[in-house]
């Protein structure tokens, strides 16, 4: 053993005179001291998953320029198009902002799905039991129950996180199904509407229960209340006291703890407004989409939302850059079934987008140089 | 004589950037010999052991091995050259069972079935029966103790042929007994043949385990010797060196009232361990109050409950004559204690944010910072850029990533921000550590002129030049209390050596 060792020592000796690589050798650091994901990171993770679900749709038979070309004329090359994309963008940029508050300080929830289902549930709530309030009381009875709503659901995560140390990935990820479950048990017992023919959905929701739409499409208020929240949230984070304890938590834990700012009571707070927020979305998708609460009211809203939140950095303005172009994506999805596909493509077009955002972020971190 | 040397080190420096890691080190340790290289934190052992296991490249020097010149580039090459380290942080799958950890390393690791991994099983058990070593290979190492896992990483590198062993502070982790047992491994891979270094800056385990020892301070070597042909009073007077170079230091106004009083404070840390236990301490106006001490001896908790960040047990603790009847951050910083933590990056700054979030940490809630819930932000960048000019902080930019900076303009930026605020009472936990020379003079340039502006300084550093050319007062912590105080004119360096070293009968026997 020794002199193996000693052999490789004279190898080594040798060697460091001798070996001048002919072709520079690539040396791969992790720094993400002096490094960043690039601004075009986004867009890079956008383009590597059309790319690679060209390949899926090419392979399915179908000619993957025509999908992409009729789900863009489909979600933004009509005035129709266009006014369903955004009202698809409300909740979508909602829960954004929602969980994007919630990453700001490293909290994980996943959960604004079942946040989105109990701002619905409780806004409707308000429909069943007071069904005879005039406008000017339904409809803000019904905004702040669903942003109360959502809160709670939302703080349902954060309690047990901040003093039993439970994992919020995991509670907030079984708080949708819980939400999900209940949901179904309201709209297929105690609140199905009796002249529905069997149908899971809670009685049609009067004119006075319904946020007002703009002209004749199905864009509605709700638009005002997603570009505000989006507004607020910039102002906050640029501006307040609050916003700035919330960065330092966010950017050093510890530090924060050293300038006397209470985690937990932050990490409460943060939660009763990211679920706010997206009960919020869930009272102006009842309200002003569906008008009324039905069995699956939610496509997955609140786990694409994670997706807008991140291709957006967290940022107020690419959060309503990301959640228009994904409001896009869903409603260019149902345009191409005319093509034979279904609207699961755009599904697989997220996940997609969102895989290639972590495999961006984490290549970000990684410093290529040349070995001299 | 004839035979070489298991290794040797020539004229080994080590830069990094500014900072002078090790200055022209020459090393050597026998084959079949437990060398200790002992120093206190920062002395540069770690780097130089990591120069030898191929973890940092010398800046210059050489290292022969066996007798031939070498060129560790990495700690592939180090273990071809039967160069094994065991690390102070344990570098284990804790899923894993402890023969695969061992197997994962190796470079045909593909899993290759069961029998095989059976085979491999009883090698690793061979390999350390052979060494006494007691491992329950099949387990998983997150069921181990800390000894087990410890051991676990010597098996590891012994099966993969390692004659030359470094361990970097492995008693560190250990309770008494498991380091008993250590040692008893130690001696036992000596007298098979191979060579051990160990860095520690624990004087007894050096007197109990080591054949050789040599001695670092501040990045230099200061002397190799037989144990014995020495004893902890000599190798304590090294480590902490000679006396201190004549500093600039005004003589001080006789100190005022007492700013902080502790009375038999008593500090938990955890898992039952008493951190500090009974201490008491007084800081007056307009002096400063050294802490001398080993790492690890209750100060970094002493630090913290004085900061407000952790509860303490018993005792009372009086800021400004007030008493505290709990801990908390923002009663200190109301109170006037300033706070300069340990590890600037870890908790004194958000390094991801720029220099004025950095320095808005503990004032912004104040009214000229903050109105109406509402940061005042165009004052508060005023307010940031003169502070950058007046502490002379070198930065890109007013929002440049704090973590960006050097450690110097890192640790000027957190004084501006302490010293700003005008407390009444400063706690610097080693301010100057991982400074260059002229960083680390402007850092104590900060602390004579809070103390001739009638301000308490209460400094805890590990550096003792640092504490003896500053201090009014020294206090020697050892244990989890204060074991010696001494006036600065009766301060004397071998005395506060062996106080640090926990021989606290020892001036008694001096004095016979």
């Amino acid at each position: 053993m020794n002199g193996k060792a000693a052999a490789a020592g004279m190898d080594g000796d040798a060697g460091s005179a001798r070996r001048r690589p002919a072709v520079p050798r690539l040396r791969f650091e992790f720094d993400p001291v002096r490094t960043g994901s690039p601004w075009w990171m986004p867009l890079a993770a956008v383009f590597a998953a059309l790319a690679v679900c060209a390949v899926f749709i090419a392979a399915g038979g179908t000619d993957p320029l025509a999908v992409y070309k009729k789900m863009l004329t489909g979600a933004f090359g009509t005035r129709f198009g266009l006014t369903e994309t955004l009202v698809k963008a409300i909740p979508l940029l909602l829960c954004g902002i929602g969980v994007s508050i919630a990453y700001r300080i490293s909290f994980w929830n996943i959960g604004a799905e079942g946040q989105f289902l109990a701002g619905a549930m409780a806004a409707t709530a308000v429909t069943i039991y007071m069904p005879d309030l005039p406008a000017v009381l339904a409809l803000p009875l019904m905004t702040a129950a669903g942003i109360a709503a959502g809160g709670l659901w939302g703080l349902l995560t954060a309690l047990p996180r901040a003093y039993f140390q439970v994992n919020e990935l995991i509670s907030s990820l079984m708080l949708n199904y819980i939400a999900l479950l209940l949901l179904d048990y309201v709209v297929f017992g105690p609140w199905r509407d009796p002249g529905g023919l069997n149908f899971p959905g809670s009685p049609m929701f009067t004119a006075d229960q319904s946020l007002p739409a703009f002209g004749s499409t199905r864009l509605h208020f709700g638009l005002v209340f997603a570009l505000a929240a989006a507004l607020l949230y910039a102002f906050t984070f640029r501006h307040t006291r609050w916003g700035y304890e919330l960065r330092l938590i966010g950017a050093n834990p510890e530090a924060a703890r050293n300038a006397g700012i209470s985690l937990n009571k932050h990490l409460l707070l943060v939660m009763l407004a990211s679920g706010g927020l997206a009960g919020l979305a869930g009272m102006a998708e009842v309200s002003g989409v569906a008008h009324r609460l039905m069995y699956g009211i939610s496509p997955g809203y609140g786990y694409t939302a994670i997706i807008v939140a991140w291709i957006a950095r967290l940022h107020p303005v690419g959060l309503i850059v990301s959640a228009f172009l994904f409001g896009g994506l869903i409603v260019g999805g149902y345009s191409v079934q005319t093509l034979g596909l279904p609207s699961a493509t755009s599904e697989m077009l997220q996940g997609a987008v969102l895989f290639f955002l972590i495999a961006g972020a984490a290549f970000g971190m990684i410093r290529i140089r040349r070995v001299r | 004589m004839n035979e070489p040397h298991a290794v040797e080190m020539r004229r080994i420096c080590k830069q990094f950037g500014a900072l002078v890691a090790n200055d022209n080190i020459d090393f050597a340790a026998k084959p079949g010999e437990v060398h200790a290289l002992l120093g206190e934190n920062g002395a540069g052992k770690s780097t130089l052991m990591s120069m030898l296991s191929g973890v940092y490249r010398p800046t210059s020097g050489e290292i022969l091995i066996r007798g031939r010149s070498v060129n560790i580039r990495s700690p592939k090459d180090a273990l071809a050259l039967g160069i094994g380290m065991v690390f102070q942080q344990f570098r284990l799958v804790h899923t894993l069972t402890a023969a695969e950890n061992i197997v994962l390393g190796e470079k045909s690791s593909v899993w290759r079935g069961a029998s095989w991994m059976r085979r491999k099983t009883e090698e690793i058990g061979a390999v350390a029966e052979r060494f006494g070593l007691k491992i329950p290979v099949e387990r998983p190492v997150w069921q181990l103790s800390v000894g087990e896992q410890q051991r676990v990483e010597i098996v590891k590198v012994l099966y993969r042929g390692a004659d030359l062993i470094l361990l970097d502070e492995p008693t560190s982790v250990l309770t008494p007994g498991e380091a008993d047992q250590l040692f008893e491994m130690l001696r036992q891979l000596r007298d098979a043949g191979k060579t051990v270094i160990l860095t520690t800056h624990k004087l007894r385990e050096v007197m109990e385990i080591a054949d050789r020892i040599s001695v670092m301070r501040k990045g230099r070597m200061v002397g190799t010797m037989n144990r014995y042909e020495t004893n902890e009073r000599e190798l304590a007077q090294l480590m902490v060196g000679r006396a201190p170079a004549g500093v600039m230091r005004p003589a001080g106004r006789p100190p005022g009232k007492p700013l902080l009083e502790a009375e038999g404070l008593t500090v938990e840390a955890g898992k039952g361990r008493t951190a500090v236990r009974d201490l008491s301490l007084t800081v007056r106006e307009g002096e400063i109050v050294g802490i001398a001490g080993v790492a690890g001896n209750g100060q970094s908790e002493l630090a913290e409950v004085l900061a407000g960040l952790r509860p303490w047990r018993g005792g009372t603790i009086r800021v400004c004559g007030r008493e505290w009847k709990w801990a908390s951050v923002r009663t200190a910083i109301e109170s006037g204690i300033s706070h300069v933590p340990e590890n600037r990056m870890k908790s004194g700054m958000a390094g991801s944010l720029g220099i004025v979030d950095n320095l808005l940490l503990k004032t912004y809630r104040h009214p000229e910072r903050s109105r109406f819930g509402m940061l005042r932000s165009r004052r508060n960048r005023a307010w940031a850029r003169s502070l950058v000019e007046r502490f002379d902080v070198k930065a890109a930019g007013l929002d440049t990533p704090v973590r960006q900076l050097s450690g110097g303009n890192q640790q000027k930026l957190l004084f501006a921000r302490e010293v700003d605020r005008d407390p009444k009472l400063m706690i610097a936990v080693h301010p100057t550590q991982g400074l260059d020379i002229g960083a680390a003079e402007s850092v104590h340039r900060l602390l004579l002129e809070l103390r001739a502006a009638g301000r308490g300084v209460l400094l805890i550093s590990e550096d003792l030049d640092e504490v003896m050319q500053l201090s009014d007062r020294m206090l020697v912590m050892f244990g989890g209390t204060i074991v010696g105080e001494m006036s600065r004119e009766n301060a004397d360096r071998e005395r506060i050596g062996l106080y640090m070293a926990g021989l606290q009968d020892a001036p008694g026997e001096e004095a016979s």
